[in-house]
């Protein structure tokens, strides 16, 4: 439980030391510094269904070309594929490249944008306006991510208990990675079936 | 003759308890709680110094009237003593600490590391939070850390309990033997997210929660019939967050600046009416708790009297919710006079003999 904290922090006396005029390189976080306009996220996570639908396309799609990653090589073609992951997410959802993308779980909202990095859902500060209590003038990633899953079909995998971030899988595209283990996935599946009817023919 | 209290080690306070069928920790707070009785716990207000006797003062006042004391990790991100170095001396006197962990500090190698280290002191009880943020505190430079989030660190703890294993897979000679514990706040948005929240935290391990402070019981109402209706009563021990506000003022400072903690109007303006705000406030505590424990589902409450620790044994006392009960309370034993009564001539004998002198005599 958060007890009372002093009413001035060493922040706040950063901040008066100086005129509003001043140059004050502290007075946002790195987070918030690199990206000051929530619009194009806002836009993304009030389309989460338009959005789900779509990726569940384009997955699909991925893994149809799976002979192609393969053949070319899934170290390969990591390279530009991750430029283009990290530029088309960047833009749409303030991407972070965790590497292990959940946006089908979170309403479309990317949980790395918390600045708690929370992957489970809201903490216990979130301001009565529905803000960030890190940064006020930032609606809650969480807050969205609940509005987002409410659209979607698959809303419900907001429930499900994620794992803990595996920081080696950092600056990594999510997409083939997803491709690959589906399409091992489908290999597996495709070996069992085999052994099946052929122990089903033997016996 | 000094009888022997309930929940106690023959052998020694210190020790913990035989372990109960169905039970997860051998600690007293478990045992109360599965006994079905009203449980009382509060919060150490963490001292700034590195003098033990800081912290057994501040853990005298609250002696026969709480079941558990939180340890609590760094709060508000401020710099205090370690929730590991109160409990290290806590479980020394025989206290029932709760852990607390925050996500904010240490990563998983330090976590589960100091997991281990506290059950091994003797800490029964851990409660995984995630933090508040180092923007909150006195050093809002730190590097903020937050590896795990509160419900992965439940998970973690509780695959270390259940399978005896570090996140890792690599297994452990012995399991720790924890009863886990998580904060629920019903009272911040996204509201109708926060019960399936609660469900979420039990999937992880959780087996009792403490809420937020609790300023508004008809919301609280509602979360709960949503909790009860969803069936998690049942699967978890759910404690409320309780407190007396210091003063109208006060109550105003903490709204607008202490995120998550929700007072409503006329909590306000009832204690802006009061002749002595102090006592007002104290009594509005008192009115909390007899208003939740008649909710079903509410099996004790968390009394947080930050800087106010001296209330908590009125509050409680006057509430009546211990009904008669006197929890676990630090005494003189038998044994303690007996090792006393030995040791004093040590103490007090002048002994002032050399090894040369003792030669000497011998021969």
């Amino acid at each position: 439980m958060s007890e009372t904290t002093p009413a001035i922090t060493q922040a706040i006396l950063v901040k008066k030391a100086a005129p509003k005029s001043d140059y004050k390189p502290a007075d946002v976080s790195p987070q918030r510094r690199v990206q000051r306009s929530f619009a194009v996220r806002l836009w993304s996570v009030r389309h989460s269904r338009l959005l789900e639908w779509f990726y569940a396309r384009f997955a699909d799609m991925f893994l149809t070309l799976h002979p192609l990653w393969k053949g070319i090589g899934y170290g390969r073609v990591e390279g530009p594929i991750k430029f283009v992951e990290k530029r088309v997410k960047g833009f749409m959802f303030d991407c972070r490249m965790c590497g292990q993308c959940i946006l089908s779980s979170t309403g479309m909202s990317c949980p790395m944008n918390c600045p708690k990095q929370l992957r489970n859902g809201p903490c216990g500060g979130v301001r009565a306006n529905g803000n960030c209590e890190v940064e006020p003038d930032m609606p809650c990633v969480w807050v969205k991510a609940w509005e987002g899953s409410q659209n979607m079909v698959h809303g419900d995998r907001i429930l499900t208990v994620q794992k803990p971030v595996d920081q080696s899988l950092r600056e990594t595209s999510a997409w083939l990675r997803v491709t690959a283990q589906a399409a091992a996935a489908r290999e597996a599946a495709a070996a069992a079936k085999n052994e099946a009817a052929n122990t089903g023919a033997s016996a | 003759m000094i009888g022997r209290q309930r929940d106690e080690n023959p052998a020694g306070i210190h020790l913990p308890l035989d372990p109960l069928p169905g039970h997860t920790s051998r600690g007293r707070l478990e045992r109360v709680l599965r006994r079905g009785e009203f449980a009382v716990t509060t919060e150490l207000n963490p001292p700034d110094s590195a003098d033990p006797e800081d912290v057994y003062n501040r853990a005298k006042i609250f002696d026969g009237w709480v079941d558990a004391i939180n340890a609590v990790d760094a709060s508000g991100a401020n710099c205090h003593m370690s929730s590991v170095g109160i409990c290290a001396l806590l479980t020394r006197m025989g206290y029932a600490p709760i852990m607390q962990i925050a996500c904010r500090d240490k990563n998983r190698i330090a976590i589960q590391g100091d997991v281990l280290g506290g059950a091994a002191m003797g800490v029964a009880n851990m409660l995984c939070l995630t933090g508040d943020g180092v923007q909150a505190g006195d050093q809002p430079g730190a590097k903020p850390v937050f590896d795990l989030d509160c419900m992965s660190l439940l998970e973690t703890c509780r695959i270390m309990r259940d399978n005896g294993k570090f996140l890792s897979g690599r297994k452990l000679t012995t399991p720790p033997q924890l009863f886990l514990g998580a904060a629920i706040n019903p009272f911040a948005p996204p509201i109708d997210f926060r019960p399936h929240r609660l469900g979420k935290k039990i999937a992880a391990g959780a087996q009792f929660v403490q809420s937020q402070y609790c300023f508004d019981v008809p919301m609280f109402r509602t979360y709960m019939q949503k909790v009860r209706d969803l069936g998690y009563t049942e699967k978890c021990f759910i404690l409320v967050g309780v407190g007396p506000l210091a003063s109208a003022k006060t109550a105003k400072w903490i709204r607008s600046n202490v995120p998550g903690i929700h007072i409503p109007d006329q909590v306000i303006k009832r204690l802006e009416g009061a002749q002595d705000q102090k006592k007002e406030g104290k009594q509005l505590c008192i009115d909390i708790i007899n208003e939740v424990k008649e909710i079903s589902g509410v099996s004790g409450v968390h009394v947080m009297a930050y800087r106010q620790e001296e209330y908590v044994a009125e509050i409680v006392d006057e509430s009546g919710v211990l009904k008669g009960r006197q929890p676990w309370k630090r005494e003189i034993r038998r044994d303690d006079q007996l090792v006393a009564d030995r040791l004093d001539s040590i103490l007090h004998d002048d002994i002032t003999e050399t090894q040369v002198d003792m030669v000497r005599t011998a021969h």
